[in-house]
Order: C-alpha cells, then structure tokens, then sequence
C-alpha cells in the first residue's frame, strides 16, 4: 500500500508530503504520524507541505486533527513551507488552520519545535523545584 | 454569449479520481495562463466540488471547459451526480453545514473561489454545480 515515509530526527518526526494526496492516503498518514509518535516518544512533528500546491478542505482538516491528536500525545507539531498561492486559497475558502504553528521552511521549523520543546521542560523543571 | 471552445469530461467515483480531476483542472488553468494564485483557487474548487461528487451524490462526472465570450476566456467546471439531491441549497451553502463528516466549506468555499456559481438540485434528481473562473 502507498505511504508517506515518516522520517525520525532526534525527538521529532519529519514528514515531507511530496505527492498530490487522495483522501484515502492522507488518513492513513494520519493513523502512521499517531502510532509514530507513540512509538519513538516523539516531541515535535514538523510537517513539510513546501511541495504541496494545493490544500483543500480535506488536507486542511488532516492536520488539524494530526495536530490535535500529537498535542493530546504530549507532542507539538509545526507545519513548515506553505506557498503563498496556498495561503491565499486557504483564507479564502475559510479555513485559517487556527492554532496550528506555521514556520516558513524545514530549519526554521526545527529551530521554533526545539525551542518549544525547550520551554515545556524547563516549565516542569520550575514547578518541580517548587516542592 | 459563452461560447465553449474544448470540453473534457471525466469519471467521479473514487478519492483517486478527485486527484485526476484537479490535475486535469491545473494543466486546463495553465493552458489557459491563468495566474498562480487563481490556478490553485481553481484547483481548489474543483477538489472540494468533486469530492462532494464522490462523498454525498454517489459519484459522477466532471466536465472541464474552456469557454469564451466577446471580451474575454475562462475555465467552467460542472459536476453532475444523480445522488439523493439537496433539500435546502441555502443551508448547504452555509460555512459549517456538513451531512456527512467534512467541515462544511465545501460548496460556500468553492462558491467563493469562483467569479460564478450555480447550482441546481432537488430531493431524488441528484445535483448539479457549475462553476466558471475568468482570466
């Protein structure tokens, strides 16, 4: 069966979408990112759409949910690489991925996820040395 | 007066056949020379459009055609089924109306991608959306 590869980084997962996506394919991606995190402790997932040159209202709503499924497994996820053309459209057809983290490429991603990820442990760090 | 100069029709049944109407819409947009942005408005369109084809009228056809009047060209896009029809149009087009599991930006988010848009339907006689975006 056709997949997306999900690349492990360190404590992030890497997904690169470089196909135009069938809705069947971008549900199993979905399954594949959760079941990825779980198993490698992921802390970050950085999605790459740089190749993507459309997003409709199906792709939209999978990383959402990708989104909120990672948050719900303690992971934070960062959609990098979005063309312009697709942002216009995006707004425009009324979905403005609200609260999900955008980074314009791959390395910036990175450097916002690991910051991010930084912050929540320092955050536990400093409720711990309260008691 | 529209006039159609090429007409392209093409199958709707599956997810994989969505992927094949918005390639198709992509390459008519660039044969057309629209611009990036209004390609991928198009494109977009045609996808939620064809997916509703799919998802609630039980497949279709799609036809893509690149019409003409006197002062300029553009690209129309009609999608047919003969699935059970829509009741009330105005809350179909509604943002966050869904039957089904989407979000409900299909039909209002392509009607807005588009310069025009009909739609026609009714309980049982299946439905019918035309789009059509100037250059």
């Amino acid at each position: 069966m056709e997949r997306i590869p999900i690349l492990k980084m360190g404590e992030f997962l890497l997904v690169t979408i470089q196909v135009d996506m069938h809705d069947r394919l971008a549900l199993t991606l979905q399954d594949d990112l959760t079941q990825s995190i779980v198993k490698h402790h992921a802390r970050g997932v950085l999605i790459d759409i740089s190749a993507l040159e459309m997003v409709d209202s199906f792709i939209g709503r999978m990383i959402g949910s990708i989104a909120g499924m990672a948050r719900l497994l303690d992971a934070q996820t960062m959609v990098v690489g979005m063309q312009p053309s697709v942002a216009i459209t995006l707004v425009e057809l009324g979905l403005s991925l609200e609260g999900i983290r955008t980074a314009l490429d791959v390395e910036k991603g990175m450097a916002a996820l690991q910051l991010a990820v930084a912050e929540t442990r320092q955050d536990l760090d400093d409720q711990g040395s309260q008691y | 007066m529209i006039k159609v100069l090429n007409t392209e029709t093409m199958d709707l049944r599956t997810s994989e056949d969505i992927v094949l109407v918005r390639q198709a819409v992509r390459r008519k947009a660039i044969d057309l020379g629209l611009g990036l942005v209004d390609q991928t408005k198009v494109v977009t369109a045609s996808s939620e459009l064809a997916r509703n084809t799919v998802d609630y009228g039980g497949g279709g056809l799609a036809r893509i055609e690149v019409v003409q009047n006197d002062r300029r060209s553009g690209l129309r896009l009609i999608f047919e089924d003969k699935g059970p029809g829509i009741s009330d149009i105005d809350l179909a087009l509604k943002d966050g109306f869904t039957s089904g599991h989407g979000m409900g930006l299909g039909l209002g988010g392509a009607k807005r991608l588009s310069h025009e848009f009909e739609i026609s339907s009714a309980p049982g006689e299946g439905t019918c959306v035309s789009i059509l975006r100037w250059k």
